[in-house]
């Protein structure tokens, strides 16, 4: 795969290797520098909605012991992407842990002991070229499906996402290439869980109300997140978001809508500002009587919802209501707990009643 | 007829020593064949070491055990002390209890209720007589065979010989039941710290396998010298005062506390009896038992000044180092001698010794080694003020690994001395000291102050293994790193990691500074972290200063004899017919 940024890409990396061999041969310690991508340099543009990457600055040096490692893996990923891009090769992150995993002679040590190790790396080096996961030819393991009234080419494949029975599109991790050939659909549905979406699936609730679904599995991954924001900008379609009611969930929606802490630097290609949340919400328990179907908060999870409450873009005053609610509920609800009603109760009430009633909270 | 009552009194004088002796054989240390073993190797041991030091003469001991048959052993101890007065050698081994001790003095011999035990411990396993050659220096040996009277308790003189004889010491043989361990608490281990405690001594000992171990001497000097001292008020207890007063030749109060106790002046004299409400001119012999409480109660609660310090032999800082190094071979060695103080009107001293690392087994907890009076105390250990002080000191902050509770773990050996003219035990075994708050207050000064210096140590170590840790950890990232180098620009590598290496050579040291903003030290000598420099050479140097000139001469023995006993203060006596190599000669067997 060829991507015209390639050239550019390229250049940054081997611009920034020469800088580490020309510290080197002017007797200076080897060193770079990268934005920090801790908490305390993550900001959020109100007028936006967006997080994005402040302007603080680390030094990664060589011959500081705490960052000796570090850098050393730094260079060799740098130095293994320049090699994808020149062969027009694409690796998932996995297939980059093991392909530079190996042992270091003399000792007992491996360049790397585990994935944990050369994931935050990779994001390191994202922002210090300030490139894309995909324009340096990697691409994060796949996660995420998708079902609907869309036809997408992919790679000259005509797919047509309202013919793939209970399966679903594998929605893989990069999709900018992607073309929409026709879309019937009237809104995008994304929902946390799996299992949520094969109720809906079965229900054919995509093709009754001509939606795009959207599962997620859990926490967005990248090329979910970066489809929805196409659906978005491109189809100009609106996005609802229908979590668990707890504090897990809404933070799956802000990261859909306002981006992640951790990949605030490109908040702009992945998040989607206009998308809405639609449920479960804690104002549900009381419309659909679900009083008897709650399940209690953990310490965990009332720890997670005050974290909330100190976030910036968590700030709204509808949303600071809904997290005090859930904390003096002392309650959560998740999706699933609506089958108490009845299996179908889901797809012919719940979210035709919330959408055309307009339910949600931005 | 007789009455009951006249019947029970003859019962009553039928109590004899033997029945004495077995019924309170657990508290003198005879409750198990193993025990006795290790209790009659350490009250001959012990007094050997009491009667050197007292006489002022480097020790030299020689001990054997011979294995007789499986359960039993004859014992063989040497010393070159003073001897025993040819008169008073029957009473001294053949009769319990004999002499008593009025005067406090710091001594050994606190420890057990004498060698007499052990004659007769030999003479109710065996049945056979205990053998002493004694020589005092005046050209003679006197050789008993003495059994005890079990009856009368009076020695029973089996046979007595004198016979030429230059020099001066002595020697016993016994034959006990017993039975032989290695390991935890055997005579090895009471030896190996003794030996620690004793580095003024030298001992060698065969073991009942013919194999010989050398404890050598590490220090020519003796410790101070034990001085005798009265009683401190503070510390008196009844029997000891009705006691007192019974022997005492002063004919009033006054003068008797003036003359008996330490520290009472005239006018304390007086005022402690206004305070117990008696006649200062009443003569001490016609006081009633209710009086003697009284008189008890003011002189223990009466304001008078500590008993005097300077009576104490420490071991000193200086000789528990040597100790410990000899015997143990640590890589460094922390000790801390507290000055004396008192609890309850006795004076006490409490030493520490810690040693760390080298031949110290690396896993497992650490070990507590725990003397009074320079004799190492094997059993018992979780109920004694020591090992409790030990535990509770939090050993954490001084770099060693301890969960809440229970003995750190690590390569440490720790010693604890505590010299007092009185050792307070928690129960008749003597083999726990109890939990005085004085004693376990200097104890945990003492330990703090030398943990201190390990943490030290320990913390310099891991500086400077990190430092060279750093080091390695450039130089085998710097390969992998001039490689992935080379492929972005082009570069060789060769010529990248050549260039690195110099930057890193260059600037390591700094970096390590400005880097981590602390200022890393990287193992400093400052000369005052208790490590003996250049410990072995020296060590071995001392050793062969110890045989080619001799010892100072101790000066309360200036007989002939004792100069040339001391020249060669490594050898036994050549009297005693002992080749130090060869296992005994043939000629005791025939005596026997």
């Amino acid at each position: 795969m060829k991507f015209e940024s390639d050239p550019i890409v390229a250049e940054k990396i081997t611009k920034m290797g020469k800088k580490v061999v020309a510290d080197i041969f002017d007797g200076n310690a080897p060193a770079v520098s990268l934005p920090v991508r801790a908490s305390s340099n993550v900001h959020y543009d109100k007028d936006k909605g967006l997080l994005y990457l402040g302007n603080s600055m680390s030094e990664r040096n060589f011959l500081n012991f705490a960052h000796t490692r570090k850098f050393m893996q730094t260079m060799i990923i740098a130095s293994k992407c320049k090699e994808l891009i020149e062969k027009g090769k694409t690796a998932s992150i996995r297939e980059l842990y093991y392909e530079l995993k190996h042992n270091i002679p003399g000792t007992k040590e491996n360049t790397f002991e585990g994935q944990d190790e050369s994931d935050p790396l990779i994001e390191d080096l994202e922002t210090m070229t300030d490139s894309l996961r995909e324009e340096l030819h990697l691409k994060a393991d796949s996660s995420g499906i998708l079902f609907g009234q869309i036809v997408i080419e992919d790679t000259g494949d005509r797919i047509d996402c309202s013919k793939l029975g209970k399966s679903g599109l594998a929605i893989p991790s990069i999709v900018d290439d992607y073309k929409f050939l026709e879309c019937d659909a009237k809104y995008v549905l994304v929902v946390e869980t799996k299992a949520m979406v094969d109720r809906l699936v079965e229900e054919k609730y995509h093709i009754k109300n001509n939606a795009i679904l959207i599962g997620l599995g859990g926490q967005a991954a990248r090329g979910a997140r970066r489809l929805i924001k196409l659906l978005n900008e491109r189809l100009k379609l609106p996005v609802y978001v229908f979590t668990d009611g707890d504090p897990w969930g809404y933070y799956i929606y802000s990261v859909v809508k306002t981006g992640s802490m951790n990949l605030a630097h490109e908040s702009k290609r992945l998040a989607t500002p206009e998308c809405r949340f639609l449920g479960m919400t804690m104002k549900d328990i009381d419309t659909f009587s679900l009083q008897k179907v709650t399940e209690q908060l953990k310490d965990v999870d009332k720890k997670r919802v005050n974290q909330l409450l100190n976030y910036e873009w968590f700030q709204k005053l509808h949303w600071r209501k809904e997290l005090k609610s859930m904390l003096n509920k002392g309650a959560r609800i998740e999706q699933q707990a609506l089958a108490s009603k009845s299996l179908e109760f889901v797809a012919t009430e719940y979210l035709p009643g919330k959408i055309a009633r307009k339910e949600f909270l931005d | 007829m007789t009455t009951i009552a006249e019947r029970n009194a003859k019962d009553h004088k039928s109590i004899s020593v033997a029945e004495f002796f077995e019924r309170n054989k657990h508290l003198l240390g005879f409750e198990n064949d193993q025990k006795s073993l290790l209790t009659c190797v350490r009250e001959a041991v012990d007094n050997a070491l009491d009667a050197c030091e007292d006489a002022r003469i480097l020790p030299s001991i020689y001990l054997e055990l011979k294995q007789l048959d499986p359960t039993h052993f004859k014992l063989i101890i040497e010393d070159n002390g003073p001897g025993i007065v040819k008169q008073n050698i029957p009473n001294i081994f053949a009769k319990l209890l004999y002499g008593s001790k009025f005067n406090l003095k710091q001594s050994r011999g606190q420890q057990g209720i004498g060698i007499s035990a052990s004659v007769l411990y030999s003479q109710l396993t065996t049945g056979k007589p205990t053998k002493i050659y004694s020589k005092i220096g005046d050209g003679n040996t006197h050789i008993y065979e003495l059994n005890i009277n079990i009856k009368k308790n009076e020695p029973d003189i089996i046979s007595e010989l004198t016979v030429d004889g230059d020099g001066h010491g002595t020697r016993i043989e016994m034959c006990i039941k017993g039975k032989y361990i290695r390991g935890k608490q055997s005579v090895e281990e009471y030896l190996m710290e003794t030996a620690i405690m004793n580095p003024f001594a030298s001992i060698v000992y065969i073991n009942p396998e013919g194999k010989q171990f050398e404890y050598p001497r590490a220090i020519d000097t003796l410790p101070k010298a034990a001085e005798p001292i009265k009683p401190h008020p503070h510390g008196l207890e009844l029997g000891i005062l009705m006691r007192l007063m019974k022997h005492t030749p002063s004919k009033n109060l006054t003068a008797f506390f003036t003359t008996e106790l330490s520290r009472v002046g005239r006018g304390n004299a007086v005022d402690i009896c206004n305070r117990a409400g008696i006649n200062p001119k009443t003569n001490p012999k016609r006081i009633s038992r209710d009086d003697v409480e009284k008189l008890l109660n003011a002189l223990n609660t009466a304001k008078i000044a500590k008993p005097p310090t300077d009576c104490l032999s420490p071991v000193d800082e200086d000789a528990i180092k040597k100790g410990l190094k000899k015997e143990m071979n640590p890589e460094f060695i922390a000790v801390m001698s507290r000055p004396p103080t008192v609890y309850k009107g006795y004076p006490f001293q409490i030493e520490v010794g810690i040693g760390y690392g080298g031949d110290l087994p690396a896993e497992g907890p650490i070990s507590i080694m725990r003397f009074a009076n320079k004799v190492p105390l094997l059993y018992q250990q979780s109920s004694c003020v020591i090992a409790k002080s030990v535990i509770k000191l939090g050993w954490k902050r001084y770099g060693l690994k301890q969960s809440n509770g229970s003995i750190p773990l690590g390569p440490v050996a720790v010693t604890v001395h505590m010299a007092s003219v009185w050792v307070p035990y928690t129960s008749e075994g003597k083999e726990a000291i109890a939990a005085y708050p004085e004693i376990q207050k200097e104890v945990t000064l003492a330990l703090q102050g030398a943990a201190r210096k390990l943490g030290i140590y320990i913390s310099k170590k891991r500086k400077s293994k990190e430092a060279e840790e750093r080091l390695r950890a450039f130089d085998i990232y710097a390969g992998e790193l001039c490689v992935a180098l080379s492929d972005l620009t082009g570069v060789e590598a060769e010529k990248i990691q050549t260039s690195l290496k110099q930057v890193v050579a260059d600037k390591v040291g700094d970096t390590s500074i400005v880097l981590h903003g602390k200022g890393m030290e990287i193992q400093t000598d400052d000369g005052d972290d208790g490590m003996p420099k250049t410990p072995v050479s020296e060590q071995k140097e001392q050793e062969e200063n110890n045989n080619n000139t001799p010892p100072p001469t101790q000066q309360p023995h200036p007989t002939e004899q004792s100069t040339t006993a001391n020249e060669n203060p490594q050898s036994r006596l050549d009297i005693f017919n002992n080749d130090k190599t060869k296992k005994a000669p043939e000629t005791e067997e025939t005596s026997e």
